[in-house]
């Protein structure tokens, strides 16, 4: 209705008022909001390309909803016939045989120990070295310093995942087995540095994958930190300086207390890309028919490297049905570490300035 | 406690820009000296110079003196988180640490100097907040956060924990500017009596406030703009505001400012 108006009045200016072209433009901008108390009806002006723009917009976050939900939907109608054929438990047992359709036998205790371990593992190890990352470029760093730095540390996400695999398996194992061994022969009296169902200098192990891990979520972590170190307010840290603090204390009486709940967040963000990685585990870690011996020097898959590996297999329903039953596992737990990483970050900040 | 200050020459720069220039002038010891001047005119930079909280900006430099009892606070080997404990200072947006509660607020400062004795932190908390007439508003929730109070009392939160340190000089930044009226004149009230102990420098955009509570005002200018900001002259406050010798200060202080 506004529009035809519009079309209709945008070349009545000139001929009334004549010369003035500021008019032609101006004219139909003022008058537009002017018009609804004239009209009788309570009818909102809505221009055609605001409702075009706001569909458009809803029906992207509609259908990313949309997409998320037909995924996990997917996932549960395609994995229920594998579980009822399943003859094995599926939370409580370590077997994986899938082979023969008419002989089901698969459980997700030993994947998810390899999968948690190697993840935890990775988070223990990338924590404190995010952290550090993150203070060092807001706080300590000079200018000039942090952003090329930051960039470098930013671009350590772009590397593919399969090159972090060739480099955990040929170059990283190889220099770390000294440290392996060490540990497994003087700490081994600790259940986790115990001996693994691989030996400990074998290197294609969770101990090993822990740590190209940690690499790869360093940059996630770092970003998050260091945006949320980065906003601190001025006044808080001024505040503290001028009671007579060192840097460090300012770090600990300011910066750390208004940052640690997004440093959490993003760690936690950061579990959940561990815990969905596929490529390099799968590279890196050695497959082994025995179960494990709750070792980081054991070896074995991940629910991730599991379905990769096990793609030959794809044949027939219903043993696609038990890799995506544990696909559905990581599904879940990923979005559940996500969703938990996202709530911690946004209560942070919250009732502070 | 209670120290007398000499500023001797002082000039002060954010990178190139010379933001203060040759500042000479005398803060006696339990006595109130207000800086008072046009925005942008460097009180604030002079306020912040004498504890060492300039050179927290970076790329800015200081050169002259300032003296602490006759000892120069920019001296070489001198550091400058010893000279931030012995000069406290009150920021013109109160700033209580917003994780920590009321009392720890309070002996955050001592806390960072090494105090651990329980009863005695309990005892300088008490002090502190009596002294910033605050104890019998928040006797009852000493562990609760400090973000939680009214910004006045976040204001007065802020003026204990600065003088728990017993500081040599307290400075404060404009310290009511954010405050409504009654807030304001509890403030003042509490300036009144923090000087029979301290020696406190305040920088006001409130000329009235000037005159009540200061013994001494100093008024800054900036001669144009571009150029570095100046002390006009510095007396005794009854003369400044009734008599100054000045012609930049009498337009100052009677609107005809310009």
């Amino acid at each position: 209705m506004s529009e035809s108006r519009n079309s209709e009045r945008r070349p009545d200016p000139p001929g009334e008022v004549g010369d003035a072209p500021v008019n032609t433009t101006e004219a139909p901008v003022l008058e537009a909001p002017v018009t609804p108390p004239n009209t009788p009806t309570d009818k909102k002006v809505v221009r055609i390309g605001d409702r075009i723009f706001r569909s458009l917009a809803t029906g992207s976050g509609v259908f990313v909803v949309t997409i998320i939900a037909a995924i996990g939907l997917f996932l549960l109608i395609r994995a229920i016939p594998a579980l009822q054929a399943n003859e094995a438990n599926f939370l409580l047992s370590g077997k994986w045989e899938t082979g023969d359709p008419d002989d089901l036998a698969f459980g997700i205790v030993d994947l998810a120990w390899i999968t948690v371990a190697s993840s935890i593992f990775a988070l223990v190890l990338a924590m404190p070295v995010a952290g550090g990352i993150a203070l060092f470029l807001t706080q300590y760093a000079p200018r000039v310093l942090a952003r090329p730095f930051g960039y470098i540390v930013d671009l350590l996400a772009a590397v593919p995942s399969v090159i972090y695999g060739l480099w955990g398996a040929l170059v990283l194992a190889p220099v770390i087995k000294p440290v392996a061994v060490w540990l497994n022969t003087n700490l081994g009296w600790i259940p986790v540095f115990g001996d693994g169902n691989v030996p400990a200098d074998s290197g294609s192990n969770v101990f090993t994958a822990g740590i190209v891990l940690a690499v790869m979520i360093l940059p996630i972590i770092t970003g998050v930190a260091r945006e949320v170190f980065a906003r601190t307010p001025n006044a808080q840290i001024e505040g503290a300086l001028a009671l007579g603090a060192t840097k460090w204390e300012v770090v600990r009486t300011t910066v750390w207390p208004f940052g640690r709940s997004g440093f959490v967040g993003g760690s936690m963000l950061g579990l959940g890309r561990a815990l969905g990685e596929t490529v390099a585990l799968t590279v890196i870690l050695s497959y082994t028919y025995e179960g494990p011996h709750y070792s980081i020097f054991d070896a074995g898959a991940t629910f991730a490297s599991r379905i990769a590996l096990g793609s030959a297999e794809f044949n027939n329903n219903l043993t696609v049905g038990a890799y995506i039953a544990a696909g559905l596992v990581l599904f879940i737990s990923t979005f559940a570490v996500n969703a938990l990483a996202r709530w911690i970050e946004s209560s942070s900040g919250k009732g502070k300035e | 406690m209670a120290k007398r200050l000499d500023i001797e020459n002082l000039n002060l720069y954010y990178n190139k820009f010379h933001a203060v220039q040759d500042v000479t002038l005398q803060v006696h010891a339990r006595s109130v000296t207000a800086f008072i001047g046009p925005s942008g005119c460097g009180k604030s930079t002079v306020l912040r110079s004498l504890n060492r909280m300039h050179e927290v900006v970076p790329g800015s430099r200081v050169e002259g003196k300032v003296l602490l009892d006759g000892e120069n606070v920019y001296a070489p080997g001198v550091d400058p988180v010893q000279v931030r404990r012995t000069i406290g200072m009150v920021f013109q947006k109160a700033n209580p640490f917003p994780t920590m509660s009321i009392k720890d607020n309070v002996v955050a400062g001592l806390k960072l100097a090494g105090e651990k004795d329980k009863k005695k932190l309990d005892e300088i908390t008490e002090r502190s907040l009596r002294g910033a007439n605050l104890w019998e508003e928040v006797k009852d929730r000493l562990n609760k956060p400090g973000g939680g109070l009214s910004g006045g009392q976040q204001q007065r939160l802020c003026i204990a924990r600065a003088t728990a340190v017993q500081p040599d000089v307290l400075l404060m930044d404009e310290p009511c500017s954010a405050l409504d009226p009654i807030s304001t004149l509890a403030i003042e009230d509490l300036i009144a009596e923090l000087k029979k102990d301290y020696t406190i420098v305040i920088v006001t955009h409130n000329m009235q406030q000037a005159a009540r509570v200061s013994d001494q005002t100093a008024f800054f200018n900036l001669p144009a703009v571009g150029e570095p900001g100046q002390l006009v002259e510095i007396g005794e406050t009854g003369k400044i505001f009734s008599n100054p010798s000045q012609k930049a200060t009498e337009d100052y202080i009677s609107g005809r400012f310009g």
